[in-house]
């Protein structure tokens, strides 16, 4: 019998966040998948306030939110740290964590808006990247907290790879490698690492399926 | 060494208030530096350059930004008083999932009442009253959040209280009529000398409203 179980709905990225932190650990899991148009009874009892996935259950306890449950794991399973020792450099990375989270809506809002509030979006996204850029990579750090990849990396997972995939079938055109060279660096680096290698979404599939829910979206909007 | 701890504040803040209580659980002595938002200094702005907001917790020089880290930072580093988050990895989950909560809606919400009008507040009343019913749920028959003892969720949720008579006042309301065990829980906080001493009096938040709602033109 799993006592690990991960709630999730792919692609989001919030999902893969636990995913790749289960992988770096080496814990097992049982991956359950939630058709989030139709909600299971069992999606809604675990996770009545917020309704989402990733919802994590650990031997009956239920825990939600993607970086509250990544702390979990980080406390329960110490192998592979994903943050760091020190007080005060924990809270540095806790701070970008924050900021990763408050900002990476507005990567969503590109492919589920359109006109003004898509372009409101973009400025959001574009400014985000220039906080990484100047602020988050300053030093030759090959990761967010140095040589090795930690929750702050993990954090940043859309826009290493989810903003690419919508820029792409939206026509937007926001991070370029020539204006954000830390940042283009940081994402090869952070795609190199072998489990995000072999565990990221299928750039094509995330295409279609997040293509079609722009259709809808706009759609039910306009009617 | 000595230990220099610094905070830049803004009085009426709930974000300031939350780690004044924090500082004051844990008996540290500190410099309170208050900030004028509209002239904002060059020390809060070489600390926080990301955000240029208060709080900042400027330890032996390092600073930390954003409230809920500073809280917790200062829970890690003055860990032998009054300890505010539980050490059991799951209730700590539970705490932190319950802080975000609080973070997540009350400031936004809570604004929304103050800052508008007509149906836009009647739909942030209502809005805020679920989220405050969802809160009391949480809190059930314990004394606080944290249980037996002030803990995290207290510290992160208090604040908002010194805001409610002003959110009364705007939105013509009464949230003790709608959620009573959340203000009898918000007295019991209040009786401590780390909140009562961290907390700006209701009246003063009320007219610093009045104050900004003529500042940005809402009637």
């Amino acid at each position: 019998m799993a006592v690990l179980k991960l709630f999730g709905a792919w692609p989001s990225p919030y999902v893969f966040r636990v995913i790749w932190a289960l992988k770096l650990k080496g814990i097992p899991y049982e991956y359950i998948e939630e058709d989030l148009s139709n909600k299971s009874p069992l999606l809604l009892q675990y996770n009545p306030i917020h309704k989402k996935v990733p919802v994590l259950v650990h031997d009956g306890k239920l825990i939600c939110e993607s970086i509250v449950i990544l702390r979990y794991i980080d406390e329960i399973w110490p192998q592979n740290p994903l943050l760091p020792a020190d007080p005060h450099e924990r809270a540095v990375a806790l701070f970008w964590i924050k900021f990763a989270d408050d900002k990476s809506p507005f990567i969503s809002k590109l492919y589920r808006t359109d006109g003004e509030e898509q372009q409101v979006a973009a400025k959001e996204c574009f400014e985000m990247l220039e906080v990484i850029e100047g602020h988050a990579l300053v030093g030759e750090k090959k990761f967010f907290g140095g040589d090795e990849i930690n929750m702050v990396d993990i954090a940043f997972c859309s826009v290493a790879h989810w903003l690419g995939v919508i820029e792409g079938f939206t026509g937007l055109k926001i991070f370029e490698p020539h204006k954000f060279p830390r940042l283009n660096s940081w994402i090869q680096n952070f795609k190199s690492v072998p489990v995000i290698k072999d565990n990221l979404p299928d750039t094509d599939k995330m295409s279609v399926v997040l293509k079609r829910r722009r259709e809808m979206l706009l759609a039910s909007k306009s009617s | 060494m000595a230990e220099e701890v610094v905070l830049l504040d803004f009085w009426p803040s709930p974000f300031g208030m939350r780690s004044r209580i924090a500082l004051a659980e844990k008996g540290i002595k500190y410099e309170h530096k208050e900030e004028d938002l509209r002239n904002k200094s060059a020390l809060l702005l070489q600390m926080n350059p990301v955000h240029k907001k208060i709080p900042v917790l400027i330890h032996n020089g390092k600073p930390v930004c954003e409230s809920l880290i500073q809280v917790q930072y200062i829970d890690e580093v003055w860990h032998d008083k009054a300890p505010l988050l539980p050490s059991d990895p799951y209730q700590k989950a539970t705490a932190r999932f319950w802080a975000d909560y609080v973070d997540k809606k009350i400031y936004e919400v809570g604004g929304r009442v103050w800052k508008t009008k007509g149906e836009k507040q009647a739909t942030a009343k209502k809005e805020l009253i679920e989220t405050l019913k969802l809160l009391e749920k949480e809190l059930g028959d314990k004394p606080y959040f944290g249980g037996e003892s002030l803990g995290y969720v207290d510290v992160a949720f208090i604040p908002f209280y010194s805001w409610f008579y002003a959110l009364e006042k705007c939105g013509n309301f009464s949230i003790e009529a709608e959620c009573p065990k959340l203000i009898a829980w918000a007295k019991r906080c209040m009786q401590k000398e780390s909140v009562a001493k961290s907390l700006p009096d209701q009246q003063k938040v009320y007219d610093f409203i009045l104050e900004m709602k003529k500042h940005f033109g809402i009637e």
